[in-house]
């Protein structure tokens, strides 16, 4: 760390004034060589790690009073989100904007779309409003690719159906990162709904990309056929699945797959597949727990382990604007006139 | 219940057949403490533990008692046709050791809170071993599996929706799937209801006499065919619930050749009737499926002497005076057959259809070694569930002697030949001819 100024405010009170406040240039100088972020596929290492110092920035800035930065400055962020989303919706809105875009969010509930425009209609319509950044979700694998190949501006996936949700596996990583100082050599251990989770497959790319292992856990109706193909260990039972874990990662079951169609009832899939703290003590001590959310607390989480000591799912909030933050001053710093 | 005192038993001067070891002996067979200690020749002569009950089997057989997998019980729900209590009885009296009570019941047993009930309900009112089957889907309805893991943690030995057949092909296939991280055996009644329809016997030359609407082999055939193929997608284990024709013979044949976890019983009804048995339209011959043609028949003991179809079962099914004595369409399928299910098969025996071990090994080795159940085995350590056969006196059957509360049998007025004279379960007689 460096060594900390500190300036007097009336009344006495010292607070430190760190160096992101001070200094408004960014020191990473990485540049996204790419016009959109799709996905964790193709992407290299070395752009992962430069994304993640680059986050880190803006973990400190985030942290400061002043959290704004004018690197985007003039450019106009889209947020077109097909399917309702809380969290990153608003970690994306507030990224933009602490970068100085204009953000607009887009409610596609009252669109078109639900008028019957076709989604390139929408894309079509959207790229004579020139935008410069379009922050995607769609309810469809490969909507947002499909987007993407009709727009002029950079495209950024914030989750296209069970695809893939690229900025979700870097707050993991970073927040990985920052508990563990690496994440080459960690087993990870993703739990739950790996058919319909995004955030699964995201995570298996990335975690496999920068060395790590990974395991996939869950009831075989809950594992997509052909899963070991992708470079993960395959258990089918938390003890098993957990066993040297460093770190244990659980996803959301959605409801309608919980009463018998993919899982006989919630009380099953909790004395099976939850995680309590019984469960989580098969892992390794100490073994982190991180959660994509939103949870069902008393189906796939525990309450206790949720907001226990290893529980880093509020870290992964944090990490989240910065991430963002990360991958939009990235992108940024390649789009025309940059 | 009274519990006779349990003192060691010797069985002595006896055939003994123990198919789990392929062991057809004379000897004596010794059992202490509620399990068999030994079965060999000579036990009695070397000398026997002091209080032995000692017992001269001269001339009869000895073999495990029968662990019957499929029976349909009506407790929860009809008791009026049979209790756990009857059941155990007509269980008894038939050399049945084991009962695998199905979950059509009322309620359904599809929550652990129900195998609970039913296994305290038979702990405290019956004879024999009673172990259920749960529910494959919620209430049966074909539509959501129920809770697998905690239902085997409860008790249950299968899962299966009884005499139901589930229609969507995705919801076996989830439930093949998700059962088989539990290791969990799905039993399954194979018979389209859409080909079904309104059929009430096998579809053919007799039905059409009859006038009566028939069921085809292909309505059997074509969801045994289904199944296999979800076997062999999602790797679970399968068992085909009452198989009856040679054309699912020739599916099985070919699935078990593949290597698949797969398994079949046939009812003692298929395997010892035709359709021309039901005659004037005796309503309790009608079954579900239906009693195929003789060529059916003896295809089916072939493939039970080859070890092809695993289990035989007696697929008993109380029904009452409202529910059968109707005109034939109208009444419901089923026929009692544990009092009746070994001697029966005798029948097979005393006609050089089948031999005994092969028999005795479909109706206790093999249904015990498919569920995962200590008895079917005289081996030292084995469970005291054990049966004295009297192979060879011919007597006539009356409906009246037979313990079960309803009396639908087949085989009412039947020549018979061999009776069971003795059921030793756990180490205590709780059947005995005299």
């Amino acid at each position: 760390m460096w060594s900390t100024p500190f300036a007097l405010l009336p009344g006495g009170r010292v607070v430190p004034i760190d160096v992101p406040l001070m200094n408004i240039a960014s020191k990473s100088s990485f540049v996204l060589n790419r016009r959109h972020l799709l996905g964790i596929e193709g992407l290299s290492r070395d752009e992962i790690s430069g994304l993640l110092d680059l986050a880190e920035e803006f973990v400190e800035l985030n942290r400061q009073i002043e959290k704004k930065r004018a690197s985007l400055r003039g450019r106009t962020q889209i947020n077109l989100f097909f399917e309702a989303s809380t969290r990153t919706q608003s970690s994306f809105e507030l990224a933009g904007k602490r970068l100085g875009a204009d953000v607009m969010n887009m409610a596609v509930s009252q669109s078109a779309m639900r008028k019957g425009e076709t989604l390139i209609d929408t894309a079509i319509t959207l790229n004579a409003m020139h935008p410069d950044i379009l922050v995607v979700r769609h309810h469809a694998s490969g909507a947002v690719e499909l987007l993407a190949s009709k727009l002029d501006c950079s495209v950024i996936n914030a989750g296209d159906g069970a695809h893939e949700h690229p900025t979700q596996a870097l707050l993991d990583a970073l927040t990985i990162r920052r508990n563990r100082n690496r994440i080459e050599g960690l087993l990870v251990a993703i739990c739950g709904d790996i058919t319909h989770s995004r955030v699964a497959r995201s995570n298996i790319l990335l975690l496999n990309a920068m060395g790590a292992r990974v395991r996939v856990v869950a009831p075989s109706t809950l594992l997509p056929v052909g899963i070991e193909r992708l470079g993960v260990e395959v258990a089918r039972d938390m003890r098993e699945g957990l066993a040297d874990a460093d770190i244990v990662m659980m996803l959301r079951l959605q409801r309608e797959r919980m009463s018998g169609s993919y899982v006989p009832s919630v009380s099953e899939y909790f004395h099976y597949y939850g995680l309590d703290e019984k469960k989580l003590a098969y892992a390794k001590p100490g073994a982190l727990v991180m959660h994509p959310g939103p949870m069902n607390r008393g189906v796939e989480i525990d309450s206790i382990v949720a907001d226990g000591a290893q529980s880093l799912i509020r870290e992964q909030v944090e990490m989240g604007v910065a991430v963002r933050m990360a991958v939009l001053e990235a992108l940024s710093r390649n789009l025309p006139n940059a | 219940m009274m519990l006779s005192e349990r003192r060691p038993i010797l069985l002595a001067n006896a055939r003994i057949v123990d198919p789990s070891r392929d062991l057809d002996i004379h000897g004596d067979v010794l059992m202490a403490d509620g399990v068999i200690r030994e079965a060999r020749k000579g036990i009695g002569a070397a000398g026997v533990p002091e209080g032995t009950d000692v017992i001269d089997c001269r001339g009869k057989l000895v073999a495990p008692g029968l662990v019957d997998m499929r029976a349909f019980i009506g407790e929860p729900g009809a008791g009026h046709r049979e209790t756990l209590a009857s059941a155990s009885q007509a269980a008894a009296a038939g050399g049945v050791t084991t009962i695998i009570c199905q979950p059509d019941t009322s309620p359904a047993i599809d929550d652990p809170a129900t195998v609970d009930f039913v296994l305290r309900r038979a702990r405290d009112t019956a004879i024999v071993h009673v172990h259920p089957m749960a529910a494959l889907t919620k209430g049966l309805e074909g539509k959501e599996m129920t809770e697998i893991g905690l239902l085997k943690a409860a008790g249950a030995v299968a899962f299966t929706d009884g005499a139901k057949t589930i229609e969507n092909a995705l919801v076996m296939r989830r439930a093949l799937t998700y059962a088989r991280d539990f290791g969990a055996l799905i039993v399954h009644h194979t018979e389209d209801q859409n080909l079904v329809s309104d059929g009430v016997m096998n579809e053919g030359e007799f039905a059409a006499r009859l006038g009566l609407l028939g069921v085809p082999k292909a309505a059997e055939t074509i969801v045994l065919e289904r199944d296999l193929r979800l076997v062999a997608l999602t790797g679970g284990r399968y068992h085909a619930a009452s198989i009856t024709c040679g054309e699912s013979l020739e599916v099985l044949r070919r699935a078990k050749n593949e290597g698949l976890n797969v398994t079949a019983s046939a009812s003692i009804n298929h395997i010892t009737l035709n359709e021309n048995d039901i005659g004037p339209y005796r309503t309790f011959l009608k079954m579900s499926p239906p009693l195929r043609i003789e060529d059916d028949r003896k295809l089916m003991v072939d493939a039970l002497s080859s070890g092809l179809v695993d289990v035989i079962m007696s697929d008993h099914n109380p029904q009452d005076v409202e529910t059968k004595r109707l005109p034939f369409a109208e009444a419901a399928p089923g026929a009692i057959g544990l009092e009746t299910m070994l001697i029966a098969g005798l029948r097979l025996v005393h006609n050089g259809e089948i031999d005994i071990k092969a028999l005795l090994r479909a109706m206790s080795t093999r249904p015990a070694e498919l569920l995962g159940l200590p008895g079917g085995s005289l081996k030292s350590g084995a469970p005291a569930d054990v049966i004295v056969v009297d192979t060879e006196t011919p007597w006539v059957l009356d409906p009246a002697e037979l313990k079960s509360k309803c009396k639908n049998t087949p085989f009412d007025e039947a020549r018979m030949q061999g009776r069971v004279v003795r059921t030793i379960v756990a180490g205590r007689t709780v059947y005995e001819y005299v």
